[in-house]
């Protein structure tokens, strides 16, 4: 099926090369990286993650939300959603892959990356990360291409699928848990050691994962002539919005407790977040922007008769995606490291080598997607209409 | 005081017996190892100990003094990179209201509010550090010491997120052409890893003390085995109140501070 | 299959077939000096029976592994003293015993390393004191 990757209108091709420069910038940037060091990103010795890791612990709630299609459909036969699980389990391989190189840039001997399983150390959780994301990137390729070329060749997909589909959705939500384990364990951190570390990470890794997957459900309806179904979209939304206002409630649950007890270990964090904090505000223009574009989405996708209209909804589906994105990117992980374990506050700003090889791994991920949606949408206008798509529960 | 021929004879005789009498009594422990290897290698008696921790009387710290700094960074090969970013740093001074938040107040006596005390790794008994380390780069002697493994480490920073003292630092760049005199005796470090005290592990190997210890001349800094009751480390702290940082995050720090 | 399809089908594969076995036909005729290692340092000279820790046969294949086993078994067992088959005694040390006799590294570790592409990192971090004194 790859070879339907290979055929393509004008602005296909334009958009893949796009990504071909994107990708070869951030390569080379990454060249002179490894070559110099980590210190030609922003990252200090008091704000020791960044840029990097904060968009892998994003990606990782991304990838997850594949789950959000496969439970309904798949545990409880909601139809509507039968043409694009696939979609999600593609989303979850670019967002896997993703998460992966970005831990990869971030190393500062990545040569030695195997000693991570030569010498395993079960205790330690970015162990355990490795694990259950090779093994979610493993099931959602071999399930979501299983079923793609099943669907081409107008077969039921072999028994083993059913497994391996059911597998996914616990291993889903243990992804993602596992990347919050990464944070709230660690004591001397306070901003996150917090047992709704993992809950926080699920809700907003459920409405930012959905949003994207509707926007390329309205882009591909646009452009690549594949109709999602107006129930599958609209029902992703509504996960979007429930998902969303959770997210939001747990933050504000967050603040309760740091600015109710007045622990100053608690407060400090999100008073450099709200506020600034010992004239330094790096974050604040930031923290803000995404807590108007969060509750505006909120209530655009609450209000029915604007979610229904296809611009609204895609617009607030951008919102909901930026807003989370500075959340749980920039907003959770550098802001653990502000004010450090010795009280100093050290700002954080992204270099331009930095943003390089971001932008350089955001252009593969988005590549494989192009690829495999590209292939999707081929089988699809291929088999013609899904009414005869068999289905992997055997109904 | 005069002293006549006989007399200078008589004390200069004892006095060079002094210098024999070590190697009469332990020979083991004259003998230091031969540099040109290949002809007859004898080991130098390490000191040993169940637990070692250090006691640091900061109110004996001078103000601006730097000399354990110095020592340990010279020895180490610890580089300086000019600029807070890139810093490393094994062993330096941070305010008293830094080191000890909880126990700062407006009305603490002058003194203390202005005092900068020396910081290190802590050598924790419960290190959240060697809890997390994907490679067991850092990893936890028997004898205490929480040390670095540069050939594993695989730069991922998760120690220095989950140390919650701040006592680690990342080469983000190559250290060598930051160090100023690089002492052949102990090796550099290469960029990507992270690196911290290690407690002198290589001295106490060769039966020497931390080169923080024996360079501060107010003689603030003690070292010894907690384990071992007749010790002075062990006494001193029975005796005197003594403070640790962060205690109660369940780490077991082992710098014990006398204020 | 059409015909212009066997050619372009033709052309791939010649392409490849000089490709995979370019480093059989590649420098073909060019002799490459062998690698003669100098064993001249004030070490070795004052030494009165030239033997390195092990016999040179073992060393040469096995100095590599030697090395590893020392980096864990100083750094991370804490064990610093090795006994050679002969029975003597060494301190486990790179700088310390090895490079104490080999101090010429370009002449001497160098030489083989760039005959045969290897790049050990060792040297990142290991310094060699007479490189340091300069």
């Amino acid at each position: 099926m790859l070879e339907k990757a290979l055929k393509g209108s004008r602005g296909y091709w334009i958009w893949i090369i796009f990504l071909l420069v994107m990708m070869t910038i951030g390569v080379l940037f990454y060249l002179h990286q490894l070559d110099y060091g980590l210190g030609v990103t922003g990252m200090s010795r008091d704000v020791s993650w960044g840029l990097y890791i904060a968009q892998f612990t994003f990606l990782v709630g991304v990838a997850a939300s594949a789950v959000m299609l496969v439970l309904p459909y798949y545990l409880h036969d909601y139809k509507a959603f039968g043409k694009i699980t696939v979609l999600g389990e593609f989303l979850a391989v670019a967002a896997v892959i993703m998460c992966i190189l970005f831990v990869f840039v971030d190393l500062g001997q990545p040569s030695r990356v195997m000693n991570v399983l030569l010498h395993p150390q079960p205790t330690s959780i970015l162990f355990w990360d490795m694990i259950v994301l090779s093994g979610y990137l493993l099931i959602n390729i071999i399930t979501g291409w299983m079923i793609l070329s099943c669907n081409r060749r107008e077969v039921p997909p072999p028994g083993w699928i059913k497994p391996l589909i059911y597998l996914s959705i616990p291993w889903a939500i243990s992804i993602h848990t596992v990347t919050a384990f990464i944070y709230a364990g660690l004591p001397g951190r306070s901003f996150w050691l917090t047992a709704i570390m993992a809950p926080r990470f699920l809700a907003s890794a459920f409405a930012s994962g959905p949003a994207l997957l509707i926007l390329f459900c309205l882009i591909l309806k646009r452009y690549g002539r594949f109709d999602a179904g107006d129930r599958a979209i609209q029902a992703l939304s509504k996960i979007v919005v429930y998902a969303l206002a959770a997210s939001i409630f747990f933050v504000l649950m967050e603040l309760f407790t740091a600015f109710y007890s007045q622990i100053p270990e608690q407060t400090r964090h999100f008073q450099y977040l709200f506020a600034g904090l010992d004239d330094h505000h790096n974050l604040v223009p930031w923290m803000w922007t995404s807590a108007v574009l969060a509750f505006a989405a909120l209530t655009m996708l609450i209000i029915p008769s604007i979610r229904r209209r296809e611009e609204w909804l895609a617009i607030a589906c951008v919102f909901v995606f930026v807003s989370l994105w500075i959340e749980k990117g920039l907003g959770l992980v550098v802001t653990g490291f502000i004010p450090s374990p010795l009280e100093t506050v050290t700002e954080y700003f992204p270099t331009g080598a930095e943003i390089a090889i971001t932008a350089g791994v955001w252009a593969i991920g988005f590549l494989i997607l192009t690829l495999l949606y590209k292939i999707f949408i081929s089988v699809y206008s291929e088999t013609g209409s899904d009414d005869n798509r068999p289905v992997a529960n055997g109904k | 005081m005069t002293t006549n021929r006989r007399e200078f004879l008589k004390i200069a005789g004892a006095s060079a017996l002094t210098l024999v009498t070590p190697s009469l009594l332990s020979p083991l422990w004259a003998r230091e190892t031969v540099r040109i290897p290949g002809q007859d290698f004898t080991p130098v008696k390490a000191l040993m100990a169940k637990r070692w921790a250090m006691v640091i009387d900061a109110s004996k710290c001078p103000p601006d003094c730097t000399d354990c700094i110095t020592a340990c960074h010279t020895v180490h090969n610890v580089p300086d990179f000019g600029n807070p970013k890139d810093e490393v740093k094994w062993i330096w001074t941070e305010p008293f209201a830094a080191v000890f938040p909880d126990e700062n107040h407006p009305y603490r006596e002058q003194g203390l509010q202005k005092m900068r005390l020396p910081v290190l790794c802590n050598h924790c008994e419960n290190p959240p550090c060697v809890r997390v380390c994907p490679t067991k780069a850092t990893f936890r002697r028997p004898d205490g010491i929480v040390m670095m493994d540069y050939h594993r480490c695989i730069g991922c920073r998760l120690c220095m997120a989950a140390c919650p003292y701040g006592a680690r630092s990342m080469n983000f760049r190559d250290p060598r052409p930051f160090i100023t005199k690089i002492n052949p005796d102990f090796p550099t470090r290469t960029k990507g890893v992270v690196e911290k005290c290690n407690f002198c592990a290589e001295r106490l190997a060769q039966g020497k003390l931390p080169a923080c210890v024996l360079a501060c001349r107010q003689n603030a800094i003690l070292f010894g085995d907690l384990n071992d009751s007749t010790s002075d480390i062990r006494k001193l702290i029975g005796k005197r109140f003594n403070l640790r940082r962060k205690a109660h995050l369940g780490t077991a720090p082992q710098i014990y501070y006398i204020l | 299959m059409k015909n212009k399809k066997w050619g372009m089908i033709a052309l791939g594969l010649v392409i490849f077939l000089i490709g995979i076995t370019f480093p059989f036909w590649y420098g073909r005729g060019k002799s490459i000096a062998p690698v003669l290692l100098s064993l001249d340092t004030p070490a070795i000279a004052q030494l009165k029976e030239k033997r390195c820790v092990e016999d040179t046969a073992f060393m040469r294949a096995n100095h590599m592994k030697l090395l590893n086993a020392w980096r864990d078994e100083v750094v991370r067992e804490g064990k610093r003293e090795y006994t050679a088959k002969d029975g003597r005694r060494f301190e486990k040390s790179l700088t310390g015993t090895c490079i104490q006799c080999h101090s010429n590294k370009e002449q001497f570790c160098d030489r083989c390393h760039n005959y045969v592409g290897a790049k050990p990192t060792c040297f990142d971090c290991h310094v060699i004191p007479g490189e340091v004194k300069k």
